[in-house]
């Protein structure tokens, strides 16, 4: 079943001396329970796209279908509805400074009106899951990238969404910590069958834990498809792009590797 | 004059001008925080862009804050008697330093929410937050250490505002150092007069600094 239908999606721009078109005409659909990527360089428009998707950013032109209905034709307390069902993690976390873990995670039952006690309880358990317990006390300053991250996702469990949406959540982390963050949320994935986009600029991360991938340059649609159909036989100079940056990487890994192990 | 009457003299005047601050402060609050919400979220970034809104306001504050506290004072004057029943004194100098005060108050609460990291606002509104969640338990709580800041400041000023009052009788320590120290040339009872005003400064100044500080979860 189709959780998300993007429609004809244009985004334009209009600053003082021109307008920039960040998306033209993008259609694409993501299925239940998938881990969808969004893979370009920075400026193609990715972060945009995934904006539109719980109209953080009001498109131009076109429709966006979360289970159905149309998000453009909401009410404002429709939307705001349809939000608590979204989950959104971001690439600087996003945590509310003055509150310490807890209540961080507590936040988003606050707003679905549930019992503090009770939503302490499930906060606890949510703060299980990311394997964070022993920092429910503890204020964001006081925590790494990594763990910020895993509140920012327990965060988002606490408001039992339907879809996370992640806005380049690991491109302020390290390589190893990007990993963690990664296999947190296929296990998310898979426990509570929870759709999960992904916007990155990095391969890896589409490797790592992506169904399907889009790959997005200039704000056009430039291919769709499995990660291994578009990986193993990319069919525009968008993807083979990407594609040759990751190959890059990955040589530089085994040489820096490689230099390691001679210098032991 | 007597020592004692002296003290007894200066120690009512402290009292007249911790209330008449005091007073105005939370009056200025509670007119100046809702302006600065409003400032707040109706700006173009704001959560609720109204730029016709914002422009009239912004224009209203910027006209009450060109007036100099001494002329506001006397140019309202009808207002305060007929909001206090008359034009002189310790209660009705609360009238012209509030209205001073607020738009004053509405800037620096536009200022200290403004500093409120755009990114968790957008958190908020991904979570479906209601706008009024988003301005008490985001912009206001989150901003909480920097309004502490700017709560002292406004005590400060009002502070200074209030000795001015004493030029056309108003009552406090400002009174005390016009009357003796100018119109009688008693400079001692002025510069009394004034070392209390610095020593109150001095104390609203680190008990503003210290709160702020116990407050603020954002120091390791």
């Amino acid at each position: 079943m189709q959780v998300i239908k993007v429609e004809h999606l244009s985004k334009t721009f209009d600053g003082k001396a021109d307008r920039v078109h960040a998306l033209g005409d993008i259609s694409l659909s993501i299925d239940e329970g998938e881990i969808f990527g969004v893979i370009g360089l920075s400026g193609a428009g990715k972060s945009t796209l995934v904006r539109c998707l719980n109209l953080l950013e009001r498109p131009t032109s076109g429709n966006i279908f979360i289970d159905g209905k149309n998000l453009l034709q909401m009410s404002a307390e429709e939307l705001r509805r349809e939000r608590t069902r979204i989950g959104m993690i971001f690439q600087h976390f996003n945590l509310l400074m003055q509150r310490n873990v807890i209540d961080n995670v507590c936040f988003p039952m606050e707003i679905a009106g549930i019992k503090k006690k009770d939503a302490r309880k499930k906060a606890m358990e949510y703060l299980k899951t990311v394997g964070l317990l022993e920092k429910a006390k503890a204020y964001p300053v006081q925590l790494s990238g990594g763990q910020k991250q895993r509140v920012a996702i327990a965060r988002v469990l606490a408001s039992d969404p339907r879809i996370i949406l992640c806005d380049e959540a690991t491109s302020a982390l390290d390589p190893q910590t990007t990993r963690t963050i990664l296999e947190l949320l296929k296990k998310i994935n898979r426990a509570y069958g929870i759709t999960i986009v992904v916007i990155t600029h990095e391969m890896r991360v589409i490797e790592e834990i992506c169904h399907r991938v889009a790959v997005l340059d200039h704000g056009k649609l430039e291919e769709i498809g499995s990660v291994s159909e578009v990986f193993s036989n990319p069919k525009t100079k968008a993807a083979r792009r990407l594609i040759l940056t990751r190959q890059s990487e990955l040589l530089e890994e085994e040489i820096s590797r490689e230099a390691e192990d001679e210098s032991i | 004059m007597k020592v004692s009457d002296i003290i007894s003299m200066l120690w009512s005047g402290s009292q007249e001008t911790l209330l008449m601050v005091f007073a105005s402060t939370l009056a200025g609050y509670v007119l100046g925080l809702p302006l600065g919400v409003l400032l707040t979220i109706t700006d173009t970034d704001g959560i609720s862009p109204h730029p016709v809104l914002y422009k009239i306001l912004d224009l209203i504050i910027n006209i009450t804050r060109s007036i100099p506290f001494l002329i506001l004072l006397i140019l309202i004057q009808t207002f305060t008697k007929a909001i206090v029943g008359k034009s002189y004194g310790t209660t009705a100098t609360v009238v012209p330093l509030t209205v001073a005060a607020a738009p004053f108050i509405a800037r620096m609460v536009e200022g200290s929410l403004k500093e409120v990291d755009h990114g968790v606002i957008e958190a908020a509104l991904s979570m479906g937050a209601r706008k009024i969640t988003i301005i008490t338990k985001v912009l206001i709580a989150e901003a909480r250490t920097s309004l502490l800041v700017g709560v002292t400041i406004a005590f400060g000023t009002i502070l200074g505002y209030s000795a001015m009052a004493g030029v056309v009788g108003g009552g406090g320590l400002g009174d005390i150092a016009i009357r003796y120290g100018y119109y009688r040339y008693e400079t001692g009872i002025m510069l009394v007069t004034v070392l209390v005003l610095v020593v109150l400064m001095q104390v609203l100044q680190w008990l503003g600094t210290l709160v702020s500080k116990k407050l603020d979860r954002r120091r390791g």
